[in-house]
């Protein structure tokens, strides 16, 4: 490992991803890793998010001090690329770190469910446009863990879902899926139709498919970029 | 580079020395307009002349059967929409296999008007010919079929093809004589290692590109049968016969001919040899790597591919790591294409996603001995070993 050309060029399109230093580390060298397959009740919750056919899956192990409320330990496995790898790594030192606990049992579950995937991606010094969408499932691995615990603990009133609302009936596409859509590069009104055949055949719903991509598109995206 | 092992010659390959030196008097010296009729665009217009009987020898063709173009996919994109153009309508039959250059030039046809059928493939990456045959109809103008895909290296079998093409056009199922369709095939792969006899392949049209046979890069060039008749897509001055206008580059036509020249020599040599290599490459990684799987043909493809899906761990994750240790390759995850779409050829092949985000390709050139083999197979087990303990799947091998 004594190379440090941070740069890979896509041979299709030669683009290059520049990754930083950051993602680099974390990518060979994971923090946190779950080594050994653990006991049935070693951890207190865990959750998974992804599919191996979308080429990306996270999967996430908690324990978890019930009286502080806190995220003792975060121990994680990714199936997936360099950003989605350093994503969860970064992910577990964040939830981890010792500076940032406010006491030894580790960070308020609160703390950690205020944790945006702008958040990490900062930490990482920023991801390449088309990997932003790792940054997310980060993110959402960790509420898929702790939604298991709140599941356990009987804390209903706790659980976070993801309010998925449909835009258009007819496709049956819900805001979720524009959001994937943005957050996979489509950043047009054609090329999120191309992905999601939304409002097609629907022109009235059009400003509102706009309005939600123009949305996700200041969320995720510097609003000077293309 | 210090320790680079490179082993992506199917994206392209470094400029044979010979080659540069062949090139190098077109540049400073010998620098005239081949269309000027003084002494200076004499020269230029006589090494045209030249490099065109060295490549017709190796093709077995005439010189003014072969246009040069600016690449292979400007190649691709004249035999598909120049066949197409003069035609106006009609049927074209192509393989998924293509290089984007032919399909992305049909979708465009498919546009205006054109129909355009797609033929099935085998898992072990062969085009089905019976539907080849049932497909074949009065509106067919063209039919593509790549002689080796770029993912896999699978050879299909062009003259077989040809043959079937040739009884269609005999056969009753045509009222008048006919040339059509046409057949072109896209050889850029497999020009390095294969017979690119145009009388043996029975081609009407054929591309070859330079900087996969160690020339330079910016040149490839499209053989065309005498009576294929077919619109230019670049118009000007009318250069090479009105089918490729434009200042012909002289420097790169020099260099590609010089290039096929080196590689005609010891084609069956090097076919071994590359071979050789190869399958130590295949078997060592079968043998310590678990739960892997070769995509395309086991047997009927290029000598210099090898193309593997790796279960349970992502292709991008891999070249990186791989990357850090001066190996050199390419994959077909979807995280390494700008679509974020996975490899289409391995999807032809019926790959599902998870193998393919897991897929490496391996290509062979010149530079490997067989030191970069034992260093793959000694690093490669490692990476494979690291990742998947990242990693929290254990797929089955279906």
């Amino acid at each position: 490992m004594k190379k440090t050309k941070p740069d890979i060029t896509n041979k299709n399109t030669g683009d290059t991803w520049i990754y930083t230093q950051a993602v680099k580390e974390h990518f060979f060298q994971p923090k946190n890793l779950l080594l050994e397959d653990p006991e049935e009740t070693e951890y207190d919750a865990q959750g998974m998010v992804g599919s191996p056919a979308c080429g990306d899956v996270m999967r996430v192990w908690l324990k978890i001090d019930k009286k502080n409320d806190t995220i003792k330990e975060f121990k994680w496995r990714t199936f997936g690329c360099a950003s989605a790898i350093a994503t969860t790594s970064m992910l577990s030192v964040m939830i981890t770190e010792p500076n940032n606990q406010k006491s030894e049992e580790g960070m308020k579950i609160d703390e950690a469910l205020k944790i945006r995937p702008q958040d990490i991606m900062k930490r990482l010094g920023g991801l390449p446009d088309r990997k932003i969408h790792c940054s997310v499932l980060g993110d959402k691995a960790l509420r898929a863990a702790l939604n298991n615990w709140f599941r356990k603990t009987k804390q209903f009133d706790r659980i976070t879902t993801a309010s998925q609302q449909i835009i258009d009936p007819n496709t049956k596409t819900t805001d979720a899926d524009i959001e994937e859509a943005v957050l996979e590069g489509a950043l047009t009104l054609e090329a999120v139709q191309e992905r999601t055949k939304v409002a097609i055949g629907r022109p009235d719903l059009i400003p509102k498919v706009e309005e939600l991509i123009r949305f996700y598109r200041e969320k995720y995206f510097d609003p000077n970029s293309k | 580079m210090k320790n680079m092992r490179y082993f992506d010659y199917a994206a392209t390959a470094p400029t044979d020395k010979r080659v540069l030196q062949a090139m190098l008097p077109y540049f400073e010296k010998n620098f005239g307009n081949p269309g000027s009729i003084y002494t200076l665009g004499r020269k230029s217009a006589q090494a045209i002349t030249q490099a065109s009987t060295t490549i017709s020898k190796i093709l077995n063709c005439k010189p003014d059967e072969f246009v040069f173009t600016g690449s292979a996919t400007e190649a691709d994109n004249l035999a598909i929409l120049g066949a197409a153009r003069i035609n106006k309508k009609g049927k074209i039959i192509i393989s998924p296999l293509e290089h984007k250059a032919v399909l992305n030039s049909c979708e465009i046809l498919e546009k205006e008007g054109f129909e355009i059928v797609k033929l099935p493939v085998f898992k072990n990456g062969l085009v089905d010919l019976k539907t080849l045959e049932k497909e074949l109809d009065e509106k067919t103008i063209l039919v593509s079929v790549v002689m080796a895909d770029s993912e896999t290296g699978t050879i299909q079998p062009i003259a077989e093809i040809s043959k079937i093409i040739k009884d269609f056009r005999a056969s009753k199922k045509i009222k008048e004589k006919t040339n059509f369709p046409y057949f072109h095939t896209d050889a850029s792969q497999a020009a390095k290692y294969l017979n690119i006899d145009v009388e043996k392949l029975k081609v009407d049209m054929m591309t070859i590109s330079a900087h996969k046979l160690y020339g330079p890069k910016g040149i490839g060039g499209l053989y065309i049968r005498k009576g294929v008749k077919i619109s230019p897509i670049i118009y000007g001055g009318g250069q090479q016969l009105g089918l490729r206008s434009g200042t012909e580059n002289i420097p790169a036509i020099v260099g590609f001919a010089k290039a096929l020249e080196l590689n005609a020599k010891n084609k069956k040599t090097q076919y071994l040899k590359i071979k050789k290599l190869r399958d130590t490459l295949e078997k060592g990684i079968l043998k310590s790597i678990p739960k892997v799987i070769l995509n395309g043909h086991p047997t009927q493809r290029l000598p210099n591919f090898l193309n593997i899906s790796i279960l349970d761990i992502e292709g991008e994750a891999m070249l990186l790591y791989l990357d850090e240790l001066g190996i050199m390759v390419s994959t077909g995850s979807a995280c390494n294409s700008q679509s974020l779409e996975p490899s289409y050829i391995l999807q032809a092949l019926g790959s599902t996603h998870e193998y393919i985000h897991g897929s490496l390709r391996f290509t062979l050139g010149h530079q490997n001995t067989i030191l970069d083999i034992k260093y793959v197979l000694k690093h490669l087990p490692n990476v494979v070993e690291k990742l998947r303990k990242i990693s929290p799947l254990k797929l089955k091998i279906k």
